[in-house]
């Protein structure tokens, strides 16, 4: 049994191809021809973190104008060549990354409908005014609408207390998108997608030579672009407990603080330390403590999201707000327990096993190859990341965890948001 | 250049029906069914158990049961004591949830494709060993509680939902939730659990769905090991369930914490029942993709672009149901712009469809999205498992599938002409309007007050 789980299927591997296209981009290739699809993405360094301050919204807003018209298309014969090539086009954007996942059919003439029109809006976005208009206003409605929704309250909140400075806690306002101007976004397009930081990476039915001309035709015509190193976060701010007033039924309580990026030596130690904490579904201790002894809430959970600069770790539950505070107090009890003890020693070996034999999972799809080898690409981890990923698990000790979440995860410095509960 | 759709429609039959003509099928000897789809792309499997009973099943006073016993078959059996299953499963390496639906109860697994067994073994113990302990029964009725707060009291647009489902269907259990009305779920016993688990879990209301890197006799011979000595139930009668016919459109509208009104329309419209000779379904399915299937659909274009009457809009529709089926449309008013406008603009567009039905160039590119959906589906193996899964639930065998690439294909502009003119009509509308409310009373259109402690 021991055997099974901790040893790696040889078939579970992923042959990734790299190169540098000529126009600086970075591509990443995984060819896979049992089905007739392709996915490809292109992301920049051009997240919600390259917002200014008083202008935030600026990179979200910039990444959906990029739709909205080029130099060859409108921007509804954009949407129905898009459409007409069965193709689905989504955008990705988080604090760090902003650009597009295209999933085609690999059939010579639909893919190149649907990539020729990826690459005119990434390379000559024409940012019509009247669109402009248009996305800033749904913007706004967006921002006024998740304003009523007390999960959505909550995480703003949570983000503006554990990076009181730094750009990962801004949130868009109505005021801060009246601030933008149709130049904020032309100069935000000229200066953060630049071919310099373009991430292209490619999962499925394409050969390695017509990826490469891909790459080309998605990057080529790109200016260079400017490097800018996101500034680190500074330690942790002082402890604050926020409550809001809403009439909900339930409290939503988040508690949070900046702790991991990626390529952080103690990525490991807490991915597995996290997972017996409140990483594993159905079977971790937040959710046997919260939910399954207590029946508090229906969904409890921590998770680590690693950034360029340190990400959250991040716990959450919603409950009925009479019994929030009980549920707050439980939340924090089992956190500062697991971080002064670290798990059991049968806790961490379970936690090995489950990581390593459910690693093929992470893989077993295009799409999962695809956001597994986006990564990669824009964090700049080693090529054999996921084929050192078992092995790296598996080095984990209980010393390393007690240590990593000791010296990242101080129960003392960690920032509370309850919405929901009126006192 | 506009790509050839003729070369799409070959490629995409082509590969769906060469996918399609893989799956087994076997039954055993006490009745449960077994469908096993090889997929060798990755060294992982799916295993999928489909009880045919779902909330449609429940009677009034105890909605909501159906998914309070999924949850109840996480707390132990004869052999395994509470959360036990949860535990094996993740020291394997793999992955399990469940999910209820009006239509049926799915338990699932994803797991390495050597400890397919462990899996098969211990979903057969919990078909007919659960023990519903009281103790266990009343924490687990708090979650069952704390989801529908979650889900549905706190989410106006999934409260809308409901409402609208309320208002529809005057006779048929569609009309209530699948997660129960509230105080259904406050007077509910453990005995309530336990009586629907005797009564419909059995191998022979089961079909176990396996896809992924498995050779088909190797999963028959495991399924005959775990699940072949399990013994058969009498299952009781079902009722034939029909809604009388709607005549004039119904209205609903919810008051609740919001900043914009939002929409949701429903025509009563038919499910598929014969694959191979309905084709109504398949034109309307094509019709919610043409209205609101993606940017390129007409609510997207002209109520979302031009009129700007709407932050977003879309059409839905389930092809596969147990139950009478629903066209769905939704909407969120733009900032400054009333219910009623959105409202007007909404069934205008639907109205034209009606009347005119949708060009050739809007019928091609809907289709093409549909093949190319059945294509995309083909990279995952859960999502393999439940589109065949899905079909032998609702009584369809799963070798329709084959068929719905080429019905969908064959579709032409009259036939949704036909379709359109037939079934978007106001007797069979059902309208829900949320009606947006400030969060605090007192002080309208404020930002809600913080405290900090």
């Amino acid at each position: 049994m021991t055997l099974i789980a901790l040893s790696l299927p040889a078939d579970a591997r992923v042959k990734i191809d790299h190169w540098i296209a000529q126009s600086g981009a970075r591509v990443y290739l995984v060819e896979s021809h049992a089905l007739p699809i392709v996915d490809i993405a292109v992301e920049f360094a051009a997240g919600s973190a390259y917002d200014p301050r008083e202008k935030a919204g600026l990179a979200r807003l910039t990444l959906a104008m990029l739709k909205a018209g080029s130099s060859r298309y409108s921007e509804s014969e954009a949407s129905r060549r898009i459409a007409d090539a069965g193709a689905e086009l989504r955008e990705n954007f988080d604090v760090d990354r902003a650009g597009f996942a295209l999933r085609s059919l690999s059939s010579e003439a639909e893919r190149k409908a649907a990539t020729d029109t990826l690459a005119d809006m990434l390379q000559s976005p024409r940012f019509p005014a009247d669109a402009f208009e248009r996305e800033r206003a749904r913007a706004v409605a967006n921002i006024l609408e998740a304003e009523t929704q007390p999960d959505r309250v909550a995480e703003r909140r949570l983000y503006a207390l554990m990076y009181p400075e730094h750009p990962y806690g801004l949130s868009a306002s109505p005021a801060s998108l009246a601030a933008i101007a149709r130049e904020d976004l032309e100069r935000h397009y000229r200066t953060r997608y630049g071919s310099m930081q373009a991430v292209v990476t490619i999962v499925g039915d394409l050969s390695r030579d017509a990826a490469r001309t891909l790459a080309e035709e998605l990057t080529s015509r790109l200016a260079q672009g400017e490097r800018y190193a996101l500034a680190p976060v500074a330690p942790s701010p002082p402890t604050e407990t926020l409550r809001i007033a809403h009439p909900s039924a339930q409290s939503h309580v988040l508690l949070g603080v900046a702790a991991l990026s990626y390529g952080d030596p103690d990525y490991f130690p807490l991915l597995v330390g996290n997972y017996v904490l409140g990483g594993s579904g159905l079977v971790s201790r937040i959710f046997r403590e919260v939910r399954d002894k207590r029946g508090y809430a229906y969904s409890a959970y921590s998770y680590l999201r690693p950034y360029q600069r340190a990400g959250p770790f991040l716990v959450g539950l919603q409950t009925r707000r009479d019994q929030a505070r009980e549920a707050l107090e439980l939340a924090r009890t089992v956190v500062a327990e697991f971080v002064a003890r670290g798990p059991t020693e049968a806790e961490l070996n379970a936690a090995r096993k489950s990581l390593v034999g459910g690693f093929p999972l992470r893989i077993d799809t295009n799409r999962k190859v695809l956001e597994q080898l986006a990564l990669i690409g824009f964090y700049g981890l080693p090529l054999d990341w996921l084929d050192a990923y078992p092995a790296r698990v598996r080095s984990v000790t209980l010393a390393q965890i007690r240590s990593a979440f000791a010296r990242r995860v101080d129960p003392g410095k960690l920032s509370v948001v309850v919405v929901g509960a009126p006192d | 250049m506009i790509p050839s759709r003729a070369a799409v429609f070959a490629a995409a039959l082509a590969l769906v029906s060469a996918a399609q003509a893989n799956p087994h099928e076997f039954s055993l000897p006490n009745g449960l069914r077994l469908i096993v789809k090889e997929d060798h792309r990755a060294p992982t499997v799916v295993h999928q158990v489909w009880y045919r009973v779902g909330s449609m099943d429940e009677v009034p006073g105890v909605t909501g049961v159906a998914h309070v016993l999924e949850h109840m078959m996480f707390k132990g059996t004869r052999r395994f004591g509470p959360g036990e299953f949860s535990r094996i499963i993740a020291e394997a390496g793999g992955r399990e949830n469940a999910f209820t639906s009006t239509d049926f109860t799915v338990y699932h697994e994803q797991i390495h494709r050597d400890r397919l067994p462990l899996a098969m073994r211990l979903e057969a113990d919990r078909m007919v060993n659960l023990v519903v302990r009281p103790e266990e029964f009343a924490q687990e009725i708090k979650v069952v509680m704390e989801e529908r707060r979650l889900s549905y009291e706190d989410r106006p647009r999934s409260l809308l939902y409901e409402n609208l489902l309320a208002t529809a269907f005057a006779a048929h259990p569609y009309k209530s939730p699948t997660i129960g009305w509230m105080r259904d779920l406050q007077n509910m016993t453990w005995t309530d659990a336990l009586a629907w688990y005797r009564q419909w879990y059995a191998p022979n209301n089961a079909t176990v769905v396996v896809v992924g890197d498995v050779r088909p006799e190797q999963v028959l011979a495991w399924a005959r090991r775990y699940y072949g000595a399990l013994a058969r139930r009498t299952m009781p009668g079902r009722k034939a369930l029909a809604e009388p016919e709607q005549r004039g459109v119904k209205r609903v509208t919810l008051k609740a914490p919001a900043e914009l009104p939002y929409l949701r329309l429903a025509y009563k419209v038919p499910a598929l029942r014969d694959p191979a000779n309905d084709w109504e379904p398949f034109a309307i399915s094509l019709i919610a993709e043409a209205l609101g299937g993606s940017d390129a659909a007409r609510f997207n274009q002209i109520l979302v672009r031009e009129r700007r009457t709407a932050t977003s809009a879309d059409a839905d529709y389930e092809l596969i149901s147990r139950g009478p089926g629903m066209l769905f449309l939704g909407a969120a008013a733009a900032k400054g712009r009333s219910a009623s406008e959105l409202e007007d603009g909404m069934r205008e567009i639907v109205a034209r469809v009606a009347a005119e039905g949708i060009s050739p160039e809007e019928l091609a590119r809907a289709k093409v999205q549909r093949l190319s959906e059945l294509v995309f589906r083909r990279d995952s193996f859960f999502a393999q498992a439940l589109e065949l899964g899905e079909l032998e639930s609702v009584g369809l065998s799963f070798r329709g599938a084959d068929r719905i690439a080429e019905r969908f294909k064959a579709i032409t502009v009259e036939q949704v002409r036909a379709a359109a003119a037939r079934y978007l009509v106001e007797d069979g509308l059902t309208v829900a309007v949320l009606d947006p409310q400030p969060l605090n009373p007192r002080s309208a259109g404020a930002a809600p007050p913080a405290a900090k402690h």
